[in-house]
C-alpha cells in the first residue's frame, strides 16, 4: 500500500492547511514512542510495516537511545473532535536531535516549525535538556504546547508537573494535555490540538523561492539528501537550484516529501517541508542553515541564521595499531562526508606515532565518531584527552590558535582566551549545595536561580567549557544520584589564568600527556596522572621518574621504582619449551608497547592514563 | 597440574624426522627418568605426580614394565653412543625399592652402556631414606643424591604442606654421605609467604652445616591449580613478594658464596666444577637426552616431545606397542638460537659475545670478559629481562 498523503498533495497544499512542528523532549520521556503513534493514527505507515522507532534509523541511535540525525515527515490529519471537526490538515514532524552538541542543528530545525510539543515524562518533570531546548523555541517564536506523556504509569504526577510546565511556560495548568504515547491515549487529541493551536505558515508564494536547509544527509546510494523548509516561493522538480551561501548550482535530481518513506514531489511551496537531491557527495556543499534558491529567479537576500558548524572539542586520534593509520583516514573521510562538523588534520605524537587531530562539536560528537570508527570500521583506537580551542596572545599581539596543548606557544604569552558556556543545571532541592560547589570548583559563575517547584531548583552558570569536558558530567551524576541534569551552550569567550602542565618520563615530555589548565589546578592535574601512571607503568629495568612541570618548573613527582626480580627460578627439560612460547608471545607484547625514550609503555596504560575518570581506582570504590 | 605446551601428533612408532639425527649427538647424551608417585601432594606441588588414590588402576609394576617397553622403542629409534648422565626425578622416586630403581639403572645401562665416570643422580625424598637404603643406592650405581629439604623453618614446612619434619633433610643429607655418596644436593625454596628472613637464612645455615657439596635455592612460585593458588586467591595466604624473593635471592648468594659455593646457574651452587650437576648442565647446554616415564620431556637433535601424563595411559600406549609421545615440536634454526640465548644466558659460563649483541641489555646486567657475557647478581635476579632484550 502506497503511503496516503490525502487530498493536500505536496506542491497544491495551501499553507493555511499546513503545520509545522517539533517535538522537545529530553532523553527517554517518550519522543520516538509518541512519534510512532502519530504514524499509526495518521496511516502513513502500513500497519505491517510498522515498528517501534520507527523514525530511528541508525543503529547506534537506536542502542543509545538518542536521535542525531533530525528527519521529517509529512503526515495528513482530519479533525475528529469539537469544533472543527472534519478539517483537513497537513502535519510536518520535525524530529530534533536532542543533544547538547547539536544545538546549532536544533536551532535550525526549531527555525523550519511555527509550533513546538513540549513532551514531558508525568514520572519525572521537567529536565535541563528540555528546559534548553524550550529556551530556544521560545526566542524562536513558536507556539508551544504543552504535553504530559506517560500518564499511563502508576508513578506517573500529572497534576505536580501539570504546576510546573504552567510557572514555567505561563499558561493554567488545565492547558497542559495529557497523553500516553504507549496506550495511544490523549493523541488524537494532540493531533487536533495541533492543527487549532500552531499558527500557519505565512510567506509570499510569488516571490523568489527560499528555502531553508535544516538537515542534509549523506546516503551511499542517492548522494546528500537535504531536507529543506520553504518560506517563499516555490522549488520545482528538474529546476536548478542555488546554494545562497556559495553562489554554487545544482541540478536537481529529484524532489519529494518523507511520509515516512521518501514520495517523490513535482513542487513543494510556501511552508512545506521536503527534501531535494542534487547529485552531490558531501554535506559540505548542502550545510544545514544555508539558503536555496532557484537559479534562473534567484532571492535577493538569503535568510538569516546560518552559521558555519564550529568544532569545539579536539581530541587526537591514534590507531592502536600504526598500520591502521590508513583505515582510520579514509573512515574519517567516509564520516565526513554526512558530518559538516567534523574537522580533522594530520598530526604525529612522539609517544602514538600518526594520526589525527579531530575537531568535534562536544563530547557526544566525539563519543559517536568514536565509536563509528571502532564499531562500523572495525577500528582500535587511542584517543586523547579531549581539549578546547585556545585563542593565545603573545605579547608580540602575534596571535595563535591552539587546538593541541603540545602546541602550546612558549615564548612570552600576553593573554590566553578561552570558549566559555551557558550551562543550565537542574536539580533537586537537596542537591543544591553539591552541585553548587561542583561549579565553583570548575570556575563557575552564577548567573541565576530559580525554583521550577518547590523541590526542584535551575541553577543557571557561565564556565569555563574545559571544565565541562573534564569529568563534569560524571562528578554531576554522582554528587546528585543521578537526579540532576545538565544543559549547555556555547557563551563567548574569557581571558584566563592558564598554564600548560607536561608530563615527563624520565625527563622526557609525553606530548600525549599535556594539559592546558587553570594555573590553581595545575599542581592538581598534575600530581593526578604522574599517580594514575605510577600504576599504570609497569616496572621496568631501571627507576622511571614522573614529573608534571610547568615550562622548566616541577611541580609534582612520582618514581616507579625498578624492578628487582625478572626470572624464572626453574628451567628443566619440560620448562624450556614452555619458556621459548611466553618469549614469543612476549614478543608479540612488546608490538603493543610504546617507546618513551628506555621507557616501555604498554599501549592499556595509555588508554587508562588518558581517560578522564581522576584516578584509576577511582572506579573501584 | 602445569599445562603441557601445544604441540604436533607423534607417529605411533615414535620416529623421529631424519634431521633430528644429524643434528643430534654433538653436545652428549643423557636419560631423565620420571617417577610419578608421591604418598601425598604437597600443596605448592604441580608436577605430574599421583597419589595412590589418584592412580586410576596404574600401579608400581605396571610402570616398571611400561618403563623397559619404552626403553625398548628408544633403542630402535636413537643411536646416541653411550650415557654420560641419568637423573630419576619426580614424584619421589624413592616411592620405588632400592632394588626397583636399581633394575631400571641396569636396563638404560643394558640399552646404552653407561659412561665411566657417569653421573647416576636420584631425588629422594628425606623421610623415605634410611642409611640402609642410601648404602643399596650407592651399590647399586648410582653416585649423586638431591634432597628436597625446601626449608628448615617448621612454619613455612606448613605453609608448603610438606610432610618431613624441620631436622630431617640435613640429617639424611648427613647419612647419604656416609653412605658414601660424594655428591650431594639440598633443595630449598625461598620466598614462602610468611617466611622470615631469619627463617631463610636458618635454612641455608642447617643446609651447608650438612656438609653437602650442591645446593639449589627456588623462589617460590603459585602455580595455577594448585592448593596454594586456592588459598592465595581467597585471601588465605598473601602472595609472594617479588622484592622479597630478591633479597633472599641476594640472602643466598651472601651466605652460600661464604661457605664456599660458588653459582654456576641461576638457581644453583656447587663447591667446585665436579660438584656441579651434569644433568642440567647438559640441559642448559642444549644437550639431547631421553625422558622415561609418564609427563617426561625428551630432546634429540631439535626435537622436543613430551609422553602422555597420566601412568596408565603411559602403560596402555606401550602396552598397545605405540609411542607413549604425546606431541612434539620440531625446532625451527631460529627457535633452536633463541633456546640457546634463554638456556646459556642462566649459565655462569654465559653466552659466546660474538652471537648476540649485548649492547642491547641494560647496563650493569652482563659482565663481559674474555668474548663471554655472563650475569651480573643484579643480572642474574633480571635475567629474563636480559633475555628478552637479546632476542627482541
Ligand atoms: N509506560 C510508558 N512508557 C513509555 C511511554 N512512552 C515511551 N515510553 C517508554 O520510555 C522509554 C523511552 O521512550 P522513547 O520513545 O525512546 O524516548 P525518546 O528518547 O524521547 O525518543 C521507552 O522504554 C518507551 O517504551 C508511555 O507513554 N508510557
Ligand atoms: S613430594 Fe615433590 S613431587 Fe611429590 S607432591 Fe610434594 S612437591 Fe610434589
Ligand atoms: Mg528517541
Amino acid at each position: 500500500m502506497p503511503p496516503t498523503l490525502g487530498s493536500n498533495l505536496p506542491g497544491a497544499t495551501a499553507p493555511d492547511a499546513i503545520r509545522n512542528f517539533c517535538i522537545i523532549a529530553h532523553i527517554d520521556h517518550g519522543k520516538s514512542t509518541l512519534a510512532d503513534r502519530m504514524l499509526q493514527l495518521t496511516e502513513v505507515v502500513d500497519p505491517r510495516l510498522m515498528r517501534a522507532q520507527y523514525l530511528d534509523r541508525m543503529d547506534i541511535e537506536r542502542e543509545r537511545g538518542i536521535t542525531i540525525k533530525s528527519q521529517a515527515v509529512r503526515m495528513p490529519w482530519t479533525i475528529r473532535e469539537g469544533e472543527r471537526t472534519g478539517e483537513q490538515a497537513v502535519l510536518n514532524m520535525i524530529d530534533t536531535p536532542g543533544h547538547v552538541d547539536f544545538t546549532y542543528e536544533v536551532s535550525r530545525s526549531l527555525a523550519a516549525c511555527e509550533g513546538a510539543v513540549l513532551l514531558v515524562d508525568a514520572a519525572q518533570g521537567i529536565e535541563a535538556q528540555t528546559l534548553a531546548n524550550l529556551y530556544l523555541a521560545m526566542e524562536n517564536n513558536l507556539t508551544v504546547i504543552p504535553v504530559l506523556n506517560k500518564i499511563d504509569l502508576p508513578a506517573a504526577q500529572p497534576e505536580k508537573y501539570a504546576e510546573e510546565l504552567a510557572h514555567l511556560i505561563g499558561c493554567q495548568p488545565e492547558d497542559c494535555l495529557r497523553v500516553s504515547g504507549k496506550t495511544g491515549i490523549g493523541v488524537p487529541h494532540l493531533l487536533d490540538e495541533i492543527v487549532r493551536q500552531l499558527p500557519a505558515p505565512v510567506g509570499d508564494a510569488s516571490a523568489p523561492a527560499r528555502a531553508m536547509i535544516f538537515d542534509s544527509v549523506y546516503d551511499i546510494y542517492r548522494g546528500v539528501v537535504t531536507y529543506v523548509r520553504v518560506i517563499d516561493g516555490r522549488i520545482e522538480a528538474r529546476e536548478r537550484i542555488k546554494m545562497m551561501s556559495t553562489g554554487a548550482v545544482h541540478e536537481l535530481l529529484e524532489l519529494g516529501v518523507i511520509s515516512p518513506e521518501p514520495v517523490k514531489s513535482q513542487a513543494i511551496g510556501v511552508g512545506e517541508v521536503g527534501y531535494l537531491i542534487t547529485g552531490v557527495k558531501d554535506v559540505r556543499q548542502s550545510r544545514v542553515g544555508d539558503t536555496i534558491t532557484i537559479n534562473n529567479r534567484p532571492a535577493k537576500t538569503a535568510l538569516g541564521g546560518y552559521k558555519d558548524p564550529k568544532p569545539m572539542v579536539y581530541s587526537g586520534l591514534y590507531p592502536l595499531d600504526g598500520s591502521d593509520y590508513p583505515d582510520l583516514r579514509e573512515a574519517l573521510d567516509k564520516l565526513k562526508l554526512n558530518d559538516a562538523a567534523l574537522v580533522y588534520e594530520p598530526e604525529s605524537s612522539a609517544a602514538l606515532g600518526f594520526g589525527f587531530r579531530v575537531g568535534f562539536l562536544g563530547l557526544l560528537h566525539l563519543e559517536i565518531i568514536r565509536e563509528r570508527l571502532e564499531r562500523e570500521f572495525g577500528l582500535e583506537l587511542i584517543s586523547t584527552a579531549p581539549n578546547v580551542v585556545y585563542r593565545v596572545i603573545m605579547e608580540d599581539g602575534k596571535e595563535v590558535t591552539v587546538t593541541n596543548p603540545s602546541e602550546y606557544p612558549t615564548g612570552k604569552i600576553g593573554e590566553v582566551h578561552e570558549p566559555t558556556v551557558r550551562a543550565t543545571v537542574l536539580t533537586p532541592n537537596d542537591y543544591v549545595g553539591a552541585v553548587m560547589e561542583l561549579c565553583q570548583g570548575r570556575r563557575g559563575s552564577l548567573q541565576g536561580m530559580d525554583y521550577l517547584s518547590a523541590d526542584r531548583v535551575e541553577l543557571r552558570y557561565t564556565m569555563p567549557l574545559g571544565e565541562i569536558i573534564f569529568d563534569f558530567f560524571d562528578q554531576l551524576k554522582s554528587r546528585t544520584k543521578g537526579y540532576a541534569s545538565l544543559d549547555y551552550e556555547p557563551s563567548g569567550e574569557q581571558a584566563a589564568d592558564l598554564v600548560k602542565v607536561d608530563i615527563l618520563l624520565q625527563g622526557e615530555a609525553v606530548d600525549a600527556f599535556s594539559a592546558i589548565v587553570h594555573k590553581e589546578k595545575a599542581y592538581a592535574y598534575g600530581t593526578m596522572i604522574a599517580a594514575k601512571l605510577r600504576e599504570l607503568i609497569p616496572r621496568q629495568q631501571f627507576e622511571v621518574p614522573i614529573q608534571a612541570a610547568v615550562g622548566s618548573r616541577v611541580i609534582a613527582r612520582e618514581t616507579i621504582r625498578a624492578i628487582r626480580k625478572d626470572v624464572l627460578a626453574k628451567c628443566y627439560g619440560g620448562d624450556i619449551s614452555r619458556k621459548r612460547k611466553l618469549l614469543e608471545k612476549q614478543k608479540e607484547g612488546k608490538k603493543r608497547m610504546k617507546m618513551v625514550g628506555r621507557v616501555e609503555v604498554p599501549q592499556e596504560a595509555f588508554i587508562a592514563a588518558l581517560s578522564t575518570s581522576e584516578s584509576p581506582d577511582a572506579k573501584k570504590k | 597440574m602445569a599445562q603441557l605446551p601445544d604441540g604436533d601428533p607423534v607417529p605411533d612408532d615414535g620416529s623421529l624426522p631424519a634431521g633430528a639425527h644429524e643434528i643430534a649427538g654433538k653436545r652428549g647424551f643423557g636419560v631423565y627418568l620420571h617417577v610419578p608417585f608421591c604418598a601425598s601432594r604437597c600443596g605448592y606441588c604441580d608436577f605430574n605426580t599421583y597419589t595412590p588414590g589418584e592412580l586410576g588402576g596404574a600401579d608400581i609394576d605396571g610402570y616398571l614394565e611400561a618403563v623397559k617397553r619404552e626403553l625398548k622403542l628408544a633403542k630402535e629409534t636413537i643411536a646416541p653412543g653411550q650415557v654420560r648422565t641419568v637423573f630419576v626425578g619426580g614424584g619421589t622416586p624413592t616411592m620405588l625399592t632400592p632394588g626397583q630403581l636399581g633394575g631400571l639403572l641396569d636396563e638404560i645401562d643394558k640399552t646404552w652402556g653407561l659412561e665411566k665416570g657417569a653421573e647416576v643422580t636420584t631425588e629422594a625424598n628425606p623421610e623415605s631414606v634410611t642409611p640402609d637404603s642410601l648404602k643399596q643406592l650407592r651399590r647399586l650405581g648410582f653416585t649423586r643424591i638431591s634432597l628436597g629439604m625446601q626449608s628448615a623453618a617448621s612454619n613455612v614446612l606448613r605453609i608448603l604442606e610438606r610432610q618431613h619434619r624441620p631436622g630431617r633433610a640435613p640429617q639424611a643429607a648427613t647419612e647419604a654421605r656416609e653412605a658414601g655418596f660424594k655428591h650431594v644436593n639440598l633443595d630449598l625454596i625461598y620466598g614462602t609467604p610468611g617466611e622470615s628472613k631469619e627463617d631463610f637464612e636458618l635454612s641455608l645455615e642447617k643446609a651447608t652445616g650438612a656438609g653437602v657439596d650442591h645446593i639449589s635455592a627456588y623462589s617460590l612460585i603459585v602455580e595455577d591449580g594448585t592448593r596454594l593458588a586456592r588459598q592465595v586467591q581467597k585471601g588465605e595466604i598473601p602472595q609472594p613478594d617479588d622484592d622479597v624473593a630478591a633479597d633472599r635471592y641476594l640472602a643466598a648468594e651472601e651466605h652460600l658464596s661464604a661457605k664456599g659455593f660458588q653459582w654456576y646457574e641461576v638457581s644453583n651452587w656447587a663447591t667446585s666444577p665436579q660438584a656441579q650437576c651434569q644433568h642440567n648442565l647438559l640441559y642448559w647446554r642444549g644437550g639431547d637426552w631421553w625422558g622415561l616415564g609418564p609427563g617426561a620431556h625428551s630432546h634429540y637433535g631439535g626435537v622436543r616431545w613430551w609422553n602422555v601424563k597420566h601412568p596408565k595411559r603411559y602403560a596402555e600406549r606401550l602396552g598397545q606397542g605405540k609411542s607413549p609421545g604425546l606431541a612434539r615440536e620440531i625446532l625451527t634454526a631460529e627457535q633452536r638460537e633463541t633456546e640457546d640465548v634463554l638456556l646459556q644466558t642462566r649459565l655462569r659460563e654465559g653466552l659466546d659475545t660474538s652471537t648476540v649483541d649485548v649492547s642491547k641489555v641494560e647496563p650493569g646486567l652482563l659482565e663481559i670478559s674474555e668474548g663471554r657475557a655472563t650475569l651480573t647478581l643484579r643480572g642474574r635476579l633480571l635475567a629474563d629481562a636480559v633475555v628478552r632484550s637479546l632476542l627482541t
